[in-house]
């Protein structure tokens, strides 16, 4: 039952894909500045905000970068500034990404407009990286389907300008921009542990899994690459049953994606041998019966569908044992 | 103010591809490693405080993980910066100076193999403004450098990213008599700032990091005979190099990331701690009397820490 | 522990279900302004600056404090961010006082918010790596279990979370700043409410709130010049400590964290409090799931194990009992994530300056007694609480 030595398994050089994005996009309230701001893009004009020593900020920021001044109050301290303006620093792209805001190679310059005295980071559209020059004249060029945002820019291009502002059908009755929803996906590819690989590895076969810690002594499952309370790396595997005691659990009502339909109930069982409670699904049950203490055994998929996931292990179910009494297990809550 | 030392200091040997490292794998081995170097038990640590950072590996919390690793047991003093684990280092240094206790273990992990780094670093620029855009840290870098070329420094307006890196770092800390008990060449801390600038990359002077001068200046890198042997600077961009040398004061006789440097292996959110540690190194094997180590974060070095080491106390 | 520590201002946002006028820095803004005006003080007054808030996560910026410096006046000043999950706004205050104890800087401005209307916290707090199982839907699907395990181990009857919740909200009614206002909430409101995570109702969750709070902290030195030029007093720091533990430890109690106990005990150990009940005068404690007052009141020492339901059940935590537990509505009423911890810190020090309102609990003014912060978070493993008192202490 105990196989001695780092037994890791290296049966999987799999790297897992991950999405981190916010369904929809985050919706950012931009504040009265910001928001004049992006407004002004919707209508194809750049405004700058004055500070009170008299320099022309841009983009307009809400505050004071030295003095943290609040800025904007007025109609007086807003100024209009380019489209044209100033290259002040670049870095050229070679390979544009999705989220660009061209599809081609093209700079991102920092441009200070005429009028102002910041400059605005924006992509500069030169058709190549020798056309590009610090100093160099480029105007904004504009996106017809402007939203009030700083992709409403759809690139700045070389020389005086102006581009054309294409119209923007209903502008007029358009509210000031207040809201901006900004989606952000970020993919990643993770690759499993080995520790992971060794439990997968079990799953694999309907066995769970767990390690020992050298010092304690104690069994965690799933198991764990050092022991939590020693802080010294788990070396020893024990094969678990896959029988234990329900030692408390919630039964819950709220929908989310990836989550079981609800209601679902999510309990902690104490598998015979281990000497901490596993997180699991608890099914096959009225969630009225569910009990504290409920003697309960895992429910496989069956043999043939198995795969190398934790899903092979569809939920716990009741045994029909009695019940263990609350004191045997409660120091393991 | 009380003297403070770093007394050991384990990084990992970085790993360039995923390897599927868990804080287990990255955090554990180090703790242990700085403990046993020091013979300080788990109990005798006064403090605790970690740097990471939740994007990295794309989940929240990435801190509880790692915490579970360390052999928190006993309940222990502990607190967590999302930031470099160099300001942990320096939150660290800041609770010793009360008196009460006499040691402290930093510890800094990320994960940069995993993760689209354009995509995150853009994630920490101005959510309104610069964030839309994902310009990423490359590009950043670059508008400084450009601006650099332009001022008439000999640098490459064209900069490479850092190697992506997997890793990890944990340093001890120690006050006076317990610091010269476990270390025979302690590497005292006699001075450590940090200054953060605008974040705008558009209103600031390129060409120059005030706020690296600011914390140069106030951690007293030119006090003193302000000779220094080595400099450890978090310099993930070669560039960096020139305009920091300037700002820190630094003359050419001080050998700069005489270790590699965040261009050999830059394990996000441990790369400034490494700095520390490589500094004081070389003051724990006598190669060095004075180093000086050098942590930044944001766009175009927004917020700077330098710490000055020394092989004598100001006592 | 170093030198003394005083509160000398403090200042909160309106917590609503969503600022939809303001951007994050102007919603941290806001509250840093109010602190510095209640100190008599402006950005150029400040030394240091520590911000703090929950998972980046929830507004989908990372590391804020770069974007943020400029709001908050930090340019050419040292800034922290800090992030222990549900305790930060507690950890972040500590990191202050830090500073100041260590004699490190004189005037340190802390920050906290969570603009948790430009997400869901549902989806941030369930988002897990592929490597592990999407059971937990939620912070509340988390704690029920334990909850369950409290009603168990104590025997409290069932109602008892009802109480709080109705407790809390009335208190609420009384907080200017609070976000949930109920006026007719009573037992039968709550008890009808959808049950979400059994056995957590709707009502006795916390809600999803916009919101900021900032204090400036400040040495010795620096609270006699704020007293002298605003005439309100300071809240003086008589204890603070920090405590963690593993999340996933054989053995550890996740009802009656150990963390939790020894956290309290450091900070009566510094405060001199040897009978928490009788020496707080109020107590302002994370509760985001109403059961968990009657489990810190065992944690923190004001109950025997077992027996802090019996002490909601008697209205000794109501605003007229003899130890109210959240004057100001709680996290049960307003939570910003980030910001909720540092709330209750900041709550805790208006008591003793005699600064709260219409929810200023009569005792706490006369310096006698102390007010207890407190605030957790993780798998209820983070924890950080700080004593303070009218007296120099």
């Amino acid at each position: 039952m105990t196989t001695q030595g780092s037994s890791a398994s290296q049966t999987s050089d799999e790297r897992v894909p991950h999405v981190l994005e916010f369904p929809g996009g985050y919706t950012r309230s931009t504040g009265p500045v910001i928001g004049r701001f992006l407004t002004g893009l919707r209508s194809g004009r750049i405004y700058g905000v004055r500070t009170p020593d008299g320099k022309v900020l841009i983009p307009p920021t809400e505050y004071d970068p030295v003095t943290a001044a609040a800025l904007g109050a007025g109609d007086d301290d807003w100024v209009e500034v380019g489209p044209a303006g100033t290259v002040t620093s670049w870095a050229w792209v070679d390979e544009p990404r999705g989220d660009h805001p061209l599809d081609r190679p093209f700079a991102w310059a920092l441009i200070r407009p005429d009028g102002a005295d910041t400059a605005l980071l924006h992509a500069v559209d030169s058709g190549s990286k020798a056309a590009m020059a610090t100093g160099m004249r480029v105007h904004a060029t504009w996106r017809a389907e402007r939203t009030g945002s700083v992709k409403d820019i759809a690139s700045f291009a070389p020389g005086e300008g102006p581009a054309e502002v294409p119209v923007l059908a209903g502008e007029a009755e358009l509210e000031p921009v207040s809201v901006v929803t900004l989606p952000h996906r970020l993919e990643y590819r993770l690759r499993p542990g080995t520790v992971w690989n060794h439990f997968i590895d079990g799953m694999a076969v309907g066995q769970i899994r767990g390690t020992r810690c050298p010092t304690c002594g104690k069994v965690y499952v799933p198991p764990r690459g050092a022991c939590p309370a020693d802080g010294l790396p788990a070396t020893e595997w024990v094969d678990l049953p896959d029988t234990g005691v329900l030692t408390t659990f919630a039964v819950n009502n709220v929908p989310a994606a990836g989550a079981p339909e609800v209601p679902f109930i999510s309990g902690y069982v104490l598998l015979d041998g281990a000497d901490i409670a596993m997180l699991v699904l608890v099914s096959d049950v009225p969630w009225q019966d569910v009990r504290i203490g409920m003697r309960v055994k895992a429910v496989w998929v069956p043999e043939a569908e198995r795969t190398r996931s934790v899903k092979n292990l569809k939920w716990f179910a009741p045994t029909g044992e009695p019940d263990v009494p609350y004191e045997r297990f409660e120091e393991y809550v | 103010m009380r003297d403070v030392a770093v007394v050991a200091f384990a990084q990992s040997e970085h790993s360039f591809s995923d390897l599927g490292w868990t804080e287990a794998d990255l955090v554990t081995p180090l703790v242990n490693e700085v403990l046993e170097a020091t013979g300080l038990t788990r109990s005798e640590i006064g403090f605790t405080c970690s740097g990471s950072n939740d994007y990295l590996v794309g989940t929240p919390f990435s801190f509880v993980a790692a915490l579970d690793t360390i052999g928190a047991w006993p309940p222990i003093s502990e607190s967590h910066v999302e930031q470099d684990a160099a300001w942990a280092l320096y939150e660290a240094w800041v609770r010793i100076q009360h008196g009460d206790i006499d040691t402290a273990l930093v510890y800094g992990f990320g994960k940069g193999t995993v993760g689209d780094q354009v995509g995150i670093s853009s994630l920490g620029y101005d959510p309104y403004y610069l964030a839309p855009l994902v310009p990423g840290h490359v590009a950043m870098a670059g508008l400084q450098a450009r601006a650099l070329k332009d001022a008439g420094f000999d640098v490459d307006p064209d900069p490479t990213p850092p190697p992506a890196t997997d890793g990890a770092a944990a340093v001890i800390l120690a006050a006076g008599d317990v610091a010269r008990r476990v270390r025979a060449r302690p590497a005292w801390i006699t001075g450590i700032d940090h200054r953060i600038e605008p974040h705008s990359v558009g209103a600031r002077d390129l060409t120059r990091s005030v706020s690296a001068r600011q914390a140069a200046e106030r951690a007293g890198v030119g006090s003193g005979s302000g000779a220094v042997d080595f400099a450890e600077l978090h310099t993930r961009f070669d560039h960096e190099e020139v305009l920091l040398r300037r700002e820190l004061g630094l003359d050419e006789k001080t050998v700069v990331n005489a270790s590699g440097g965040p261009r050999k292996a830059d394990p996000i959110m441990a790369t400034g701690l490494i700095r520390i540690g490589e500094a004081a190194a070389r003051i724990h094997d006598g190669s060095a009397g004075r180093t000086v180590a050098h942590a930044t974060a944001g766009p175009c070095l927004q917020h700077n820490l330098v710490c000055v080491l020394d092989s004598e106390g100001q006592d | 522990m170093g030198n003394r520590c005083a509160v000398i201002g403090v200042g909160q946002t309106a917590y609503r279900t969503k600022r939809a006028d303001v951007s994050l820095a102007g919603l941290v803004r806001e509250a840093a302004l109010r602190a510095l005006e209640d100190a008599g003080l402006t950005f150029a007054d400040i030394d240091s600056v520590v911000l703090g808030k929950a998972p980046d996560m929830f507004e989908g910026v990372a590391t804020p404090e770069l974007y943020l410096a400029d709001a908050l006046g930090a340019a050419g000043k040292p800034m922290m961010r800090v992030h222990t999950a549900g305790s930060v706004g507690g950890s972040t205050a500590l990191v202050g006082t830090s500073q100041v104890q260590a004699g490190v800087h004189e005037r340190v401005l802390v920050v906290a918010f969570e603009k948790q209307s430009e997400s869901n916290a549902t989806w941030a707090l369930s988002t897990h790596s592929p490597f592990s199982a999407s059971l937990v839907v939620g912070a509340g699907g988390y704690f029920a279990p334990y909850i369950r395990a409290y009603i168990r181990q104590s025997g409290a009857p069932g109602n008892i979370g009802m109480m709080v919740a109705v407790k809390d909200r009335i208190n609420a009614l009384r907080n200017p700043y609070a976000h949930l206002k109920i006026p007719n909430i009573d037992l039968a409101m709550v008890e009808e409410s959808m049950m979400l995570w059994d056995p957590i109702r709707y009502l006795e969750t916390c809600p999803s709130s916009d919101g900021a709070v900032a204090m400036v902290l400040g040495s010795e030195r620096a609270a006699s010049a704020a007293v002298a030029a605003t005439g309100r007093r300071p809240a003086w720091v008589h204890g603070a400590a920090m405590r963690s533990e593993p999340m996933g430890m054989a053995g550890r109690d996740s009802v009656d964290p150990r963390a939790g106990r020894d956290c309290a005990a450091d900070v009566y150990r510094q405060a001199g409090v040897t009978e928490p009940r009788r020496q707080f005068a109020a107590a302002e404690v994370y509760v985001p799931f109403s059961w968990y007052e009657p489990m810190w009141l065992e944690n923190l020492g004001f109950a025997e194990k077992g027996a802090g339901w019996k002490l909601t059940e008697a209205g000794a935590t109501a605003f007229d009992g003899d130890i109210p537990w959240n004057p100001s509505g709680g996290v049960l009423s307003s939570n910003p994530i980030g910001a909720s911890g540092m709330i209750r810190f900041a709550e805790a020090a208006q008591q003793v300056r005699g600064q709260a309102g219409e929810h200023q609990v009569a005792a706490a003014v006369d310096g006698s007694r102390l007010a207890l912060g407190h605030a957790y978070g993780g798998g209820s493993q983070f924890f950080a609480m700080w004593a303070v008192g009218a007296n120099k202490p």
